[in-house]
């Protein structure tokens, strides 16, 4: 009895192992790619954490109520906003098995994130050019090493994204592409939710002291 | 019975769909949501709503905390059945690791500054 059923489904197991095996690689992509956002989220930690200890020290420079640009900083959280949404549409056409509307709306979240990315550097500029940089004050050195490593995060993304836009249009929705899609999906999303905690605890309690 | 394991093998093919299944207005609820959530702290900022420096400080925190829990909901669409749990397991792990170094490091560096000597108070914050 337990003979009759143990064999068949041994040998289907030997046939099927090379097809199976992608099949299991293809699931631990996705929980190995969310253990590495973690880690990630480990060195934001460390990197909010160095924020609020030196939030303070302005070394007789300017103070966070001084040199932030408020309604910048509302542009550019809508940018990263809507790219997040944008994106959840490539998602949802890419479940519907529709290539174009996933390039389209995949093109469209890299627009957004190039202009976060834009409105950005042009912040950092000014502030450079404002005499603000990185040296000036314990304050700023650890805002632009906040600020830049998301920053740093976004480019990544968009250079993942416009490369995935090339691999769509040479492949196709095939299983490798839709994989990659929700690993950067994952990405993407999870650098908006870091950027709350960036408006929030640098920008807007930044401009309230 | 090999008919039985074929059949099993479609099926997995069909259903390989890797990674949560979404809905557009489960996205479309988030996307509300994070806009009403976003916009509500840049107002109360912008607009010196409260004279307490505190209270607004608590309220926007309050949000940003609420506006992460919708992202990890609608839009990393977060579960405790994903992976087999191990998805929210990883995430209350480094969630406990980032509480500890972030209330840790204001916590010590705080009690540094006041309890440090008054003539090296100057340099401090």
């Amino acid at each position: 009895m337990s003979h009759s059923t143990a064999t068949p489904a041994v040998q289907a197991g030997q046939f099927d192992f090379l097809v199976k095996g992608e099949h299991h690689v293809a699931n631990g992509t996705l929980l190995g790619f969310w253990l590495y956002l973690m880690s990630d989220c480990l060195i934001f930690a460390a990197l909010f954490a160095t924020y609020g200890v030196l939030s303070q020290n302005y070394a007789g420079g300017p103070s966070g109520a001084d040199l932030f640009d408020l309604p910048l900083v509302a542009l550019n959280t809508s940018f990263l906003l809507f790219s997040s949404i944008t994106y959840g549409f490539a998602m949802l056409q890419m479940q519907q098995r529709k290539l174009k509307g996933t390039m389209i709306w995949l093109a469209i979240t890299g627009v957004f994130g190039a202009g976060f990315l834009g409105l950005e550097l042009y912040e950092f500029y000014h502030l450079l050019h404002q005499g603000a940089g990185p040296q000036r004050s314990a304050f700023l050195s650890a805002f632009f090493t906040l600020v830049g490593t998301h920053g740093l995060h976004v480019c990544i993304g968009i250079i993942w994204l416009v490369t995935l836009l090339f691999q769509l249009r040479k492949h196709g929705l095939t299983t490798a592409n839709r994989r990659r899609l929700f690993c950067l999906s994952m990405f993407w999303h999870f650098l908006d939710v870091v950027w709350i905690g960036v408006f929030t605890i640098v920008y807007l309690m930044g401009s309230l002291s | 019975m090999s008919e039985l394991s074929h059949n099993h093998d479609e099926h997995h093919d069909h259903h390989e769909e890797e990674g949560p299944h979404s809905s557009f207005s489960g996205y479309m609820l988030g996307f509300m949501a994070s806009i009403f959530l976003t916009a509500i702290p840049f107002w109360l900022v912008m607009g010196d709503v409260f004279s307490s420096r505190n209270t607004t400080v608590l309220i926007i925190l309050a949000f940003a905390l609420v506006q992460i829990l919708v992202h990890m909901v609608y839009f990393l669409h977060m579960n405790f059945q994903s992976e087999g749990g191990w998805t929210m397991l990883s995430l209350i792990f480094t969630v406990v690791l980032l509480f500890i170094t972030l209330a840790g490091s204001l916590w010590v560096m705080y009690h540094m500054n006041v309890n440090m000597m008054p003539s090296m108070m100057s340099g401090g914050s």
